[in-house]
């Protein structure tokens, strides 16, 4: 909302600075976003008059002119316009004045040879005007040697944002209000001219849709003269960022922002019959003053008369109907449209306006009659004519809301102390009416106060937050209880983890491009209706596409090795086709696992092995038994096939998957060479059974030192090796205490389609050392389990 | 010849040994079972006790005197040995080790983590809620319903309920704020204790500029008691800021604003300075040099969003706030380009990151200094 010092002051007295209003506006919630004061742009401009005008002794277009500035003596001007001439009084810029228009700064220089000190100046250089055919010419009384800001009354702008609670200060009055009730000045009552209206209205008014528009009053003015709206309301509006059209919709336009009062001027030429408020039929169009046509329907409410739609009621007028520089009588509208009716109009057709802002916000549904009043007094003052009666058709909903209220509730919710004097006195500049029982009435301007809060806010807001003060929370006693969750503990933990095995972490966008998310798919994608761009359409179904995007940015910058990791939700689903948001951790390793050194030769790449690293390190930190995970296959059909696996507990239960990047996939996003990736499911992970409190399991480390034995079997070469470890580590569980594959050999020596797996098995005497049968015996407990996986013993 | 000369003889050529296997030889000629002296040694068996008495002593000390030699000798050839291999063995140390790769965690977890320290000590619980909201948690229940003109200023994502299979009655949405998780906590609470949570996540915004981005962060923060009142509220914005900024001098300032969710609504600024180019936060915007910004949204519940948590408005209240986690950790760190926290880009998160290690506590202070 934007308006000028001198509007405000229209209906604020106050001898305040531009300064102290801005903090005053701050203060009390109508946050200052700008202040332009033309003053600063006119520096160095003043009123002068020319003395003498001379032919320029070597150019034919331009005189020499000798200035009278109103001090010292005069100044020679060089200057080319047509008018100038002895006895002008005009607008002199003055050496180190910028001008508005081109940012020039003003210099003492030669022109032709002849000096110049400054310039004589034309409307569009000072951005006053598109007057270019010569310089200024000011009144001859005009006062010389005053600054051109003063005298042209240079009026500095306000621009305020508006909170959506507040509809009266999309108003300047209701700013006034504020203001005054501040402490900043006195408001001025309205003046409304009291206009009864000299015969009865020609037009029927009625409304039909009760709901929509409860209220349509009306009156025409016969005999009108439109044309271009006077100098002063021309400056206003354009203060506001309001471009004046005509003199009738300048005025409407000027008591919508004067009293946050939208109302509506048609040309009643173009109407026939009766003029309706009611609802749209559907197929029913209308073509705006936005130059748009819009589709209306029966949800909609509009003002129409025997031949069709003129107005979309309350957002915006219709093209046909509206006024011209040939309009002579006009149609005065002014309605009551409930809030909820144009906002869900306004939101159909994805339409805004200044009018659809008020309505929709709630406009004063007892100001019908001033605002008219305000109206028919403007246009008989700037247009003339002669006004009718106003005819009234329904009633607005006029019943003022009270609120019980209790000073004391100052002090309850606001925690600041303020007298019920004073809060009495704020509440009556603010136009609410206090009771001797504290019943507070409100003011038909506040649709959003409606409970006891509300008038806290209000005596607090206009006494000034400054007096609150700090007060302490009571605390427990004691040290600060533990407050985080088990999985928030399980993140933070993990996400640490990662960091120091080397991992950077990432946050990379919870939205994916369509395809990217089809690629990683688990069933229905969530889709957003409205994404910022195709590239942000599709909630992710897993956190890899996004790191793999991210490596692909940084490997066209040149990064050679990276390692990501994100941890972060899953947009899914759960059994029922609910959300399913679920945490999860995901490690992306792409480039070289290690640059070539002299010591390592050639650089290496990352492989499956990397990924089954990182998913089981961190598996481990986050409490998973690791040692009875399974390695399955079926890790998604964005893996490589035969370097890829899930970790399962269970066969049901995946708690991970890992491997090598299809190479599809990753050509899918742009990625050459291997990649390697891991993806931690981290609410598939089992917590800790039950509070066991502080204390370990007991534990006293052997005695006896632990023997380790080597094994090495011969197994059809497609026999996987967790299995033969497995069923060597179960095959003495009293004694074999680990158990690890150390070699896996094809070739000479070896049959074709077998290798040979070595392994070293740990055993751990309990009570006393093995001797050479036990140790036998064990051997011979390994190789008969070995032998069931299909393994020999290799001779 | 005499014991003397031979002893001598024998000395001499130990020393001019050149290695061990020369001394070796050496040893077994003079010691040996066929050697010199152990053949002198033999012959002090046929000897007179008086010979014996005489000539004995002179032998052994023969004997003990190329001993020792023998010994100093192979001590010697050993030493220089060692030194020759260890010579050998010298690596040059100027080329480089192995390396191990630098893990970071990101500043927006890091000043999470921060901010969850600090709030715990105050006795605030961590609460989180669906990013995937529906209507009523996200709006309704926060005092903003269908057609409320607030709902505008939230730039709002739409899930596409048909494409997305997820046909429901309600609107679903990105969640636009934290506030949400208010509701949620409120009616998790049950409607009958006080209740203090802080609520960190991801929020959306169709918005993208400079300085807004799509998806942000915030931490949202929720007291509800019998009597807490703007002043607990300012106490505990000016304690958390403290704590997060470790400065003592944090000055706030209350402006009214508007918030459907709230009752009345504050905004809060903060005084900052400019330090080198960057905004440093402490002081009064009022004093010289000085200025104010605008640093997050909180006030009194409303009674509406009180209702709708389940808390009878006329026995609870209290206040909330929200405050955008980026913005912090950019005020705090020094970033400049909220957009960069969003790329990936292993230069930045290497620059910015934190160590795994940098675990925020109260004793040690939340922060990591640069």
């Amino acid at each position: 909302m934007k308006f000028s010092l001198s509007w405000l002051k229209a209906h604020l007295e106050t001898e305040a600075t531009v300064e102290q209003i801005a903090g005053k506006l701050n203060a009390i919630g109508l946050e200052v976003e700008g202040i332009e004061d033309p003053a600063e742009k006119l520096r160095g401009f003043r009123v002068a008059r020319i003395l003498t005008a001379d032919r320029h002794p070597n150019a034919d277009k331009l005189q020499v002119l000798s200035v009278d500035t109103g001090e010292g003596a005069p100044l020679q001007v060089v200057c080319g316009a047509p008018n100038a001439r002895a006895g002008l009084v005009g607008v002199l810029g003055l050496p180190g004045a910028v001008v508005p228009a081109n940012g020039m700064v003003l210099k003492v220089a030669a022109v032709r040879s002849v000096e110049s000190n400054g310039m004589m100046c034309s409307m569009r250089e000072l951005e006053l005007g598109e007057g270019h055919d010569g310089i200024i010419e000011l009144p001859e009384d005009a006062p010389v040697g005053t600054a051109f800001a003063e005298y042209h009354g240079a009026d500095p702008v306000f621009d305020i944002s508006v909170t959506p609670n507040r509809p009266d200060c999309m108003g300047v009055y209701g700013i006034a209000r504020d203001l005054a009730a501040a402490g900043l000045g006195f408001l001025k009552p309205i003046a409304a001219p009291g206009i009864a209206g000299s015969y009865a209205c020609p037009v029927e008014i009625r409304t039909e849709d009760t709901d929509g528009c409860p209220a349509f009053y009306g009156r025409t003015i016969k005999g009108v003269k439109n044309g271009p709206s006077p100098e002063w309301l021309q400056a206003a509006l354009k203060a506001a960022d309001q471009r004046p059209i005509s003199a009738l919709v300048d005025i409407t336009n000027y008591v919508m922002l004067t009293y946050g009062r939208p109302a509506h001027a048609y040309d009643l030429a173009k109407l026939s019959g009766a003029v309706v408020a009611r609802r749209a039929v559907a197929g029913e169009q209308c073509l705006a003053l936005n130059g748009k046509t819009y589709d209306l329907n029966e949800s909609m409410t509009v003002i129409a008369d025997a031949a069709g739609v003129h107005d979309i009621a309350g957002i915006m007028g219709g093209e046909h109907s509206g006024c011209s520089d040939d309009t002579a009588d006009v149609l005065l509208e002014i309605a009551y449209f409930t809030p909820e009716r144009i906002a869900a109009t306004g939101r159909a057709l994805n339409l805004t306006s200044d009018a659809r802002a008020r309505f929709e916000r709630g406009v004063d549904p007892a100001f019908l009659d001033t605002g008219l009043d305000l109206l028919t007094g403007l246009i008989l003052e700037i247009c003339g004519g002669e006004a009718s009666e106003v005819v009234r058709a329904g009633a607005a909903p006029a019943t003022p809301k009270t609120v019980a209220f209790d000073p004391a509730l100052v002090t309850k919710l606001g925690g600041v102390e303020i007298a019920g004097d004073e809060q009495k006195r704020i509440l009556a500049a603010l136009g609410f009416t206090v009771g001797d029982d504290w019943a507070v009435t409100v003011p038909g301007w506040r649709p959003d106060v409606d409970g006891a809060a509300d008038i806290v806010e209000e005596v607090v807001r206009i006494h000034g937050l400054d007096g609150i003060e700090s007060v302490p929370l009571p605390r427990e006693d004691g040290v600060a209880k533990p407050t985080a969750t088990p999985v928030q503990k399980l993140e933070r933990r993990l996400r640490r983890s990662a960091a120091a095995r080397g991992l950077n972490e990432a946050i990379t966008w919870s939205f994916l491009p369509e395809g990217e998310a089809e690629h990683f798919a688990e069933g229905v994608l969530w889709r957003l209706a409205n994404p910022i761009s195709e590239d942000l359409k599709v909630m992710r179904p897993s956190l890899i596409p996004g790191l793999l995007s991210a490596a692909k940015r940084n490997l066209a910058r040149g990064g050679s090795s990276l390692r990501l990791f994100e941890i972060g939700r899953r947009y899914l689903r759960d059994a029922n086709g609910k959300g399913a948001e679920r945490l999860t951790l995901a490690v992306v390793l792409a480039g070289d696992k290690t640059p070539r050194g002299w010591a390592t030769g050639k650089a290496q790449a990352f492989d499956a092995f990397d990924a089954k690293a990182e998913a089981l390190a961190l598996l481990a930190e986050a409490g998973a038994p690791v040692d009875n995970l399974q390695i399955m296959g079926e890790a998604g059909a964005q893996f490589h096939p035969g370097q890829s696996a899930t970790l399962r507990l269970g066969p049901k239960n995946v708690l991970a998957r890992f491997g090598m990047l299809h190479p599809t996939t990753a050509k899918a996003f742009d990625l050459d060479g291997p990649v390697a990736v891991a993806e931690i499911f981290l609410d598939a992970i089992p917590g800790k059974k039950g509070a066991s409190g502080f204390a370990r399991v007991n534990y006293a480390p052997p005695a006896l030192q632990a023997v380790k034995r080597d094994f090495a079997f011969l197994v059809k070469a497609d026999l996987a090796a967790g299995d033969l470890l497995r069923a060597v580590k179960g095959a003495d569980k009293a004694n074999i205490i680990a158990a690890r594959v150390f070699d896996d050999f094809r070739g000479q020596g070896v049959p074709e389609g077998q290798k040979s797996l070595a392994i070293e098995v740990t055993l751990q005497p309990a009570e006393k050392s093995y001797n050479d049968a036990d140790l036998k015996a064990i051997a011979d407990k390994v190789t008969a389990a070995a032998a069931k996986q299909g393994a020999v013993l290799r001779g | 010849m005499d014991y003397e000369s031979l002893g001598a003889q024998a000395l001499d050529s130990i020393a001019k040994a050149q290695d061990l296997d020369a001394l070796e030889a050496l040893r077994v000629a003079f010691l040996g079972k066929q050697g010199s002296i152990s053949g002198l040694l033999k012959t002090l068996g046929g000897m007179s006790p008086e010979e014996r008495q005489t000539t004995g002593p002179k032998i052994h000390a023969l004997r003990e005197g190329v001993t020792n030699a023998l010994a100093d000798k192979k001590a010697a050839l050993e030493a220089a040995a060692l030194e020759a291999k260890l010579a050998a063995e010298t690596v040059d140390l100027t080329l480089p080790a192995p390396e191990s790769a630098r893990g970071s965690v990101h500043p927006v977890s890091q000043v999470m983590d921060e901010l969850a320290e600090i709030f715990a000590d105050l006795g605030f619980a961590v609460a989180t809620g669906p990013e995937i909201e529906d209507d009523w948690h996200n709006f309704t229940a926060l005092n903003m319903p269908e057609s409320h003109p607030a709902r505008a200023m939230h730039d709002t994502f739409y899930i596409d309920k048909t494409a997305s299979g997820y046909e429901t009655e309600q609107d679903m949405v990105l969640r636009t704020h934290t506030s949400p998780v208010q509701i949620r906590a409120m009616l998790a609470a049950g409607g009958d204790k006080p209740l203090r949570i802080i609520a960190p996540g991801r929020v959306y915004r169709s918005d993208s500029d400079a300085t807004h981005t799509p998806m942000f962060h915030q931490v949202e923060g929720l007291v509800i008691g019998k009597d807490i009142t703007l002043a607990h509220l300012k106490w505990t914005l000016e304690t958390m800021l403290k704590a997060f900024f470790e400065r003592d001098d944090i000055v706030l300032r209350l402006r009214p604003s508007y918030f459907p969710f709230t009752e009345p609504s504050v905004e809060v600024d903060t005084g900052y300075s400019y330090v080198d180019g960057r905004r440093v936060v402490g002081g009064s915007g009022d004093a010289p040099g000085h200025a104010w910004m605008e640093l997050l949204g909180s006030g009194m519940v409303n009674r509406h969003v009180l209702s709708a948590g389940g808390y009878d408005p006329d026995q609870w209240q209290g206040f909330a706030f929200g405050v955008g986690v980026d913005r912090l950790a950019m005020l705090k760190y020094g970033m400049n380009d909220l957009r960069a926290f969003f790329d990936g880009d292993a230069r930045w998160l290497g620059h910015y990151g934190f160590s795994g290690l940098d675990v925020p506590t109260l004793s040690g202070g939340v922060g990591v200094q640069a």
